[in-house]
C-alpha cells in the first residue's frame, strides 16, 4: 500500500522503502480480499506445545474483540474507532485504518480448540493455541 | 566471538537496519497539529521521540511475548522496528509537543507558536 504524504523526506530512504515493500508485495501471496496486508497484520508461529498468532491491532478495545474458533478456523473479529476529526480542522495524512475489520487463519490439525489463551497488550492480541496431547512429540523409550 | 563485540555489532546494526514506517494521520487545526500513530507491540519504555531544530523523530523498537523455541512461520509485521522522520514548519512550537501513549497508538499535539495563534482583531467604532 503506497503511503501518500506531504511532508518532504529522505528521497534516499523512500526509494529504499519502496524496494522493500515491492518485495514484501511479491513475497506474500495475493489475498482473495484484495488487500495483501490486511488489518489486523498477523504474525503466526509455533512450538511443539502451541500455536501462536499475534494481530496486530493497535487502539483497538479489547471488549470489542471477538476471538473464534471453528472447524478450525480461527476468526479474529473487532471494530477500531479513531478520533472523530474536529470541524474545520483539514487532515493532510489519512493512512491509519478505521471501522471494522475480520481475518481469518486456518489451524493446523493438531490444535486444541478447548486450550486456548488469547491476551491484548500494547497493541497486540496475541493468542496461544495448545496443540493436542496425543500430537506432541513424544519419546518412545526401547525396551 | 566475544559477548562485548557482539553487543557494539548489534549497536551498530540498529542504526542502520531497515525499518517499519507506521501509518499515521495528520489533522490540522487552528491552534496546532494532532499526529497518530500505530505503534503496535511497542512497550512505553521503547518508544523514542526526538524533537531536534525542526525534525520530529519517531522511533520504536516491538517487544512481544514470545515462547521459547517458537519458529515464526507466517509473518506480516517482519521487522521489529519502527521509524518515522517528519520535517516541522516553522509555526510550530517544538518545545510544547505532547504526547500521549496508549494500546499501540502515539497521539502527538503540537501546539502553533503563539505568534502564529490565529488572532481575531476586533474592530471597535469611533
Amino acid at each position: 500500500m503506497p503511503y501518500r504524504t506531504v511532508f518532504p523526506r529522505d528521497l534516499f530512504a523512500d526509494l529504499d522503502r519502496l524496494q522493500r515493500e515491492m518485495q514484501q508485495a511479491f513475497d506474500l501471496s495475493p489475498s482473495i480480499r484484495g488487500l495483501t496486508r490486511g488489518f489486523p497484520a498477523l504474525n503466526v508461529g509455533g512450538t511443539s506445545k502451541s500455536v501462536e498468532i499475534y494481530a496486530f491491532a493497535p487502539g483497538v478495545d479489547p471488549a470489542s474483540l471477538e476471538v473464534q474458533i471453528e472447524k478450525g478456523v480461527l476468526t479474529v473479529v473487532g471494530e477500531r474507532r479513531v478520533d472523530e476529526v474536529p470541524e474545520k480542522a483539514s487532515v493532510h495524512i489519512d493512512e491509519r485504518f478505521a471501522g471494522r475489520f475480520r481475518r481469518v487463519v486456518t489451524l493446523p490439525d493438531d490444535v486444541d480448540a478447548n486450550a486456548v489463551e488469547a491476551g491484548y497488550r500494547d497493541g497486540v492480541l496475541h493468542i496461544s493455541i495448545a496443540r493436542k496431547e496425543a500430537a506432541k512429540p513424544r519419546r518412545i523409550t526401547v525396551q | 566471538m566475544t559477548e562485548k563485540t557482539a553487543v557494539t555489532q548489534s549497536g551498530e546494526a540498529a542504526r542502520n537496519e531497515t525499518t517499519l514506517l507506521p501509518p499515521v494521520d495528520v489533522i490540522e487545526d487552528a491552534g496546532g497539529i494532532t499526529l497518530y500513530a500505530d505503534l503496535p507491540g511497542v512497550p512505553k519504555d521503547k518508544l523514542n521521540l526526538h524533537v531536534e531544530a525542526e525534525t520530529l523523530t519517531i522511533d520504536a523498537e516491538v517487544a512481544l511475548v514470545i515462547p521459547e523455541g517458537m519458529e515464526p512461520s507466517h509473518a506480516e509485521v517482519g521487522l521489529p522496528r519502527y521509524r518515522r522522520v517528519f520535517t516541522l514548519s516553522k509555526e510550530l512550537d517544538a518545545g510544547k509537543v505532547a504526547a500521549v501513549f496508549d494500546r499501540g497508538v502515539l497521539k502527538l499535539r503540537i501546539p502553533k507558536a503563539e505568534h502564529a495563534q490565529p488572532r481575531r482583531i476586533e474592530v471597535k467604532v469611533a
